[in-house]
């Protein structure tokens, strides 16, 4: 029976119809749009109540500040509105499936999260004294262990703070150690195959090394036979991903180790794949010299809009003794935080410092987090299941998409090329665009680079069977769309996002990389 | 495991619609005997409540900041962050987004980063800023590598101002990368000759205000000695809040400011995650790295924002690239740009102020215990102190009694006896009356 009060409140929505109704304003439901806040701030709003400062004789010199800040302030609740309202513009893990391949996008436990704000990590300075901050040192030591113990290597630099960091400490540890050897002036070269992402040749020509390019085979491996002939006195090493950037592990990489090992180079591997294998492989057994290992990736420490990352580098036992500085040395039992140079003991060369104070302590909280919740036996699974997942969204798409590799189990991605999209009009960044409208964030688009129109699928571990199928089912229906000769709402999508498709032709033919008052 | 939604009836099924009969098979390019069939010894899997309890028990052994008088800076400094910004930054959508590769469902985090820019080039003084580099340091040392570009010379010169580690990461990178470097003696008073090292194959001269050991530097002289001989002012800022007082390095005439934005929303935790600004003049963004956010329009005509000038970058232009810098430091980014749009202009000039002050009263109180000598006639919320006998011991000493006193000098340069009296000590808004009289009367008991 209804009371009063609702009778007159009707309760079942009048039926559609099939024109849109234009909002009166730009918001639209529960999706606002938001100005930017040098729009809505005022410069002498704040949102920080804060004492009076004491009156005193200043002691700036003379060299107080003169010109405006021009800062805007907000008050708390503006300020709260403006980021929740700006957050919900965003796609995130937590909202649904992420498959950017490449890039990991696992699950992020906020245990991480509270473990990393625990005063006791979080309100400690890299500074105060070392007899104030054991426990920090002890963690470090303990996550140290597991990813050297996992990986099978012998020595591990934790201070750089991405990949792409790693990497040049990694390529640094091996500069050095050709150094030592009278080699750097006569090893100017790198190898990485065409595939490798941007930042390998990037980091080398930091360096100053020049890079040559190994084409992949048809398989999309590197043949050892290709390696070997452009081995010579002149290269200093190899840079090669495992699992590489085409999601497929190098079957014939101890072949390539050794024969990089007996001309004289070293083998850096790029880890950022180490979700495939890691607690399944240890690549010290592969012959690697030096790997970073991306805690943002693999461990699960949160992407974060684009960082922070964290990239220990694990060394191999030529390596080891040129390890940056800081490194812990285990002394009685105990580790001990070493962070100059001139405290290296005899076998101890560090070749010098990736950055300020001790590196990524707060991403190494969650890492050692991510692996005790897991525990060896998580760690395996967890990368057992990254593979089984993505050969599970393979064999549910590979008869409606195309393989550019033919029909091969791959490892925790799955890459198809544009072959299936090309005779229809549509392209894989319309396809991408496409699956936004599906609720989807779409995959990693034209990389890697050897494959035409590359559609990188990353699904990892995190993914029910659920979700797979109604990933697969939405991939499937895409095709069939395309196929059907609906190029035309492909070119248009997405059309349910916040934004339709950007100007970046725009954007870079007249940059505005800031906000300016009106004039 | 908690993390893992598959269970093992999907497992199998999923194996059996891959058609292979096991999870090994999946891994047949392995070379053989590669797949790990020992355990390798370390803990199984753990529950929340285990977990907890480890790390608990580690924290433990840690002396918080927060708990103790606390008077340590050096590059990193305990400011206290509004409830609100840890809050933000841990909403889903911001926390487990990735890199805005894809604009059209980015925006929020395309905006936030169009702000940052905007906010670091007004607290600067500069015309353009990145999206944030890892940190202080390294912000730094592209700052040199991008002047090394853009003046087509090879050698920096570096301020004894600087930070050891700073100079560090900077001479590590000089050496590896073909360059050379000029490190001018550590310099604890103010005075140094810096202009004197400045000629036609300098690059660029890097100096940091206020100084490791906390003077303020006049940046305008030596900006113009710089540019006399076509070399470009890389100017360094640890202590982002001084810039709330001080004239800014791009009114005193830098062409590239580099600065750890620690200071503003991100907590201590043991020196990371940070995150590094980079700001030059429009003139320089070709040779800018890191990421780059734009304003545009979308195919409706809205405003929207992308990632741009990405010809700069290793995914487009590979070893061409201005830098090999990929995933940085956006969260963190995020945590600065918040407590800035908090402070606003108003805010931040009254938290400087207050940060001065306490350290103006901290220089007095100090300067009140016998054999106590405080180097700076300058400075912002930190100074150098110099103690009749080791600092190291000293310091060692506070902590006994309950006092994290600064940074000695010779932990950052232990091969420079003449720097081993000497402690670098700050305060900042937290740093309260009682804490400043305790560390002076601890100060006068352990001398
Ligand atoms: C294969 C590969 N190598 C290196 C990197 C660089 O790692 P980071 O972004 O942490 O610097 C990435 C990720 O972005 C990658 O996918």
């Amino acid at each position: 029976m209804l009371n009063t009060a609702e009778r007159s409140r009707p309760t079942q929505p009048a039926p559609i119809s099939a024109d849109d109704v234009e909002a009166v304003g730009k918001a639209r439901g529960i999706r606002n749009e938001e100005p930017l806040i040098f729009e809505v701030g005022r410069a002498e709003v704040s949102g920080v109540d804060l004492p009076e400062p004491e009156t005193v004789t200043s002691r700036l010199g003379g060299l107080e500040r003169k010109t405006e800040l021009g800062l805007p302030g907000l008050s708390e609740p503006e300020a709260l509105r403006h980021y929740v309202r700006l957050s919900k513009q965003n796609y995130a893990i937590d909202i649904n499936t992420y498959p950017l391949g490449s890039c990991t996008m696992k699950h992020n436990a906020r245990l991480n999260e509270k473990m990393a704000r625990l005063p006791g990590f979080g309100d400690i300075h890299p500074l105060q004294p070392l007899s104030t901050v054991q426990g920090a040192v002890d963690l470090m030591q303990e996550l140290s262990h597991w990813l050297m113990t996992l990986t099978g290597m012998e020595a591990i630099a934790l201070s750089p703070k991405a990949g792409a960091h790693g990497e040049l400490c990694g390529m640094m540890a091996i500069k050095t150690a050709l150094a030592a050897r009278g080699e750097d002036a006569t090893r100017t070269t790198v190898l990485a195959p065409q595939s490798a992402h941007g930042t390998n040749p990037a980091t080398a020509a930091v360096l100053g090394y020049r890079i040559e390019s190994i084409p992949a085979r048809a398989d999309g491996t590197v043949d050892p036979e290709v390696v070997k002939a452009k081995l010579g006195p002149h290269v200093a090493a190899i840079m090669l991903t495992n699992p590489n950037t085409c999601g497929l592990f190098e079957p014939d990489i101890i072949a390539i180790a050794d024969a990089v090992h007996a001309a004289g180079a070293f083998f850096y591997c790029d880890g950022a794949n180490l979700n495939a294998i890691l607690g399944k492989v240890r690549p010290g057994e592969l012959g690697v010299d030096a790997m970073h290992i991306n805690l943002h990736k693999t461990l699960s420490t949160p992407h974060g809009g684009g960082g922070p990352g964290s990239g220990p580098v694990v060394l191999s036992a030529t390596l080891a003794p040129y390890a940056p500085v800081p490194f812990i040395r285990m002394e009685n039992g105990a580790p001990v935080l070493i962070e100059e140079s001139v405290h290296a003991l005899e076998g101890e060369q560090p070749f010098g410092r990736m950055t300020a104070f001790h590196g990524q302590m707060g991403m190494y909280v969650r890492a050692l987090a991510y692996l005790l919740s897991h525990g060896e036996d998580g760690v395996k699974s967890a990368s057992e299941t990254a593979v089984l997942n993505a050969n599970y969204v393979r064999v549910g798409l590979r008869d409606v998409m195309t393989q550019p590799f033919g029909d091969r189990i791959c490892m925790h991605e799955a890459l198809f090329d544009d072959r299936f999209l090309e005779p229809h009009g549509v392209t894989t960044l319309d396809f991408a665009k496409a699956m936004i409208d599906e609720g989807y964030h779409p995959m990693t688009m034209y990389f890697p680079l050897v494959v035409h129109g590359a559609l990188l699928i990353e699904p990892t571990e995190s993914e029910s069977k659920e979700s797979l199928d109604q990933f697969i089912e939405t991939m499937r229906g895409l095709a069939a769309r395309a196929k059907a000769g609906d190029a035309a709402s492909f070119k248009t999508a997405p059309h349910f996002a916040p934004r339709r498709r950007l100007d970046e032709t725009r954007a870079a033919r007249q940059p505005r990389l800031r906000w300016r008052p009106a004039t | 495991m908690r993390y893992l939604p598959q269970t093992d009836a999907d497992r199998s099924a999923m194996l059996a619609r891959i058609g292979v009969p096991d999870i090994d098979a999946l891994f047949a390019d392995v070379p053989k005997g590669k797949l790990v069939t020992d355990p390798h010894g370390l803990p199984r899997g753990q529950g929340e409540i285990s977990v907890e309890r480890h790390m608990n028990r580690l924290a433990a052994k840690n002396v918080a900041a927060g708990s103790v008088p606390f008077f340590v800076g050096a590059g990193a400094y305990r400011h206290h962050v509004p409830a609100s910004v840890d809050h933000l930054i841990q909403r889903s959508e911001f926390l487990t987004s990735y890199t805005p590769y894809q604009p059209e469902i980015s925006q929020g985090t395309l905006q936030t980063l169009f702000e940052f820019q905007t906010q670091v080039a007004l607290l600067t003084g500069m015309e353009v800023a990145n999206g944030g580099m890892y940190d202080g340091s390294t912000a730094t040392a592209e700052a040199i590598l991008m002047a090394r570009r853009l003046t087509g010379r090879a050698k920096a010169v570096l301020s004894g101002g600087l930070h050891p580690h700073y100079r560090d990461v900077a001479e590590t990178i000089s050496r590896m990368s073909g360059g050379t470097h000029e490190a001018m003696p550590p310099a604890p008073t103010a005075e140094e000759d810096i202009l004197s090292r400045i000629d036609d194959q300098t690059a660029c001269v890097v100096v940091q205000t206020p100084t490791f050991y906390g003077h303020l530097v006049d940046l305008r002289p030596i900006a113009e000695a710089c540019h006399a001989k076509g070399a470009l002012l890389v100017a360094v800022v640890t202590e982002v809040v001084s810039l709330g007082a001080i004239e800014s390095p791009g009114a005193q005439g830098a062409d590239i400011v580099a600065a750890e934005g620690q200071s503003f929303g991100n907590p201590l935790t043991f020196g990371g995650p940070y995150v590094g600004l980079l700001a030059t003049r429009d003139k320089f963004i070709r040779q800018l790295p890191g990421r780059l956010t734009g304003e545009t329009v979308d195919a409706a005509g809205e405003r929207g924002f992308v990632l741009t000038l990405s010809t700069r970058e290793q995914h487009i232009r590979r070893e061409k690239a201005t830098s090999n810098i990929c995933t940085s430091s956006g969260l963190c980014a995020l945590a600065f740009s918040i407590h800035l749009t908090l402070l606003g202009s108003a805010g931040l000039a009254k938290l400087a102020a207050i940060n001065h002050a306490n350290a103006v009263r901290l220089a007095e109180v100090l300067a009140t215990v016998k054999g106590i000598r405080v180097l700076n006639d300058t400075f912002f919320n930190e100074f150098t102190i110099r103690v009749p006998g080791n600092a190291a011991e000293i310091v060692e000493k506070l902590t006994q009694r309950g006092i994290l006193g600064g940074v000695p000098v010779s932990r950052l340069e232990p091969d420079r006896p003449d720097l081993a009296d000497l402690i670098v000590v700050a305060a900042t808004e937290l740093t309260t009356a009682d804490d400043r009289s305790m560390f002076a009367a601890a100060l006068a008991e352990v001398l």
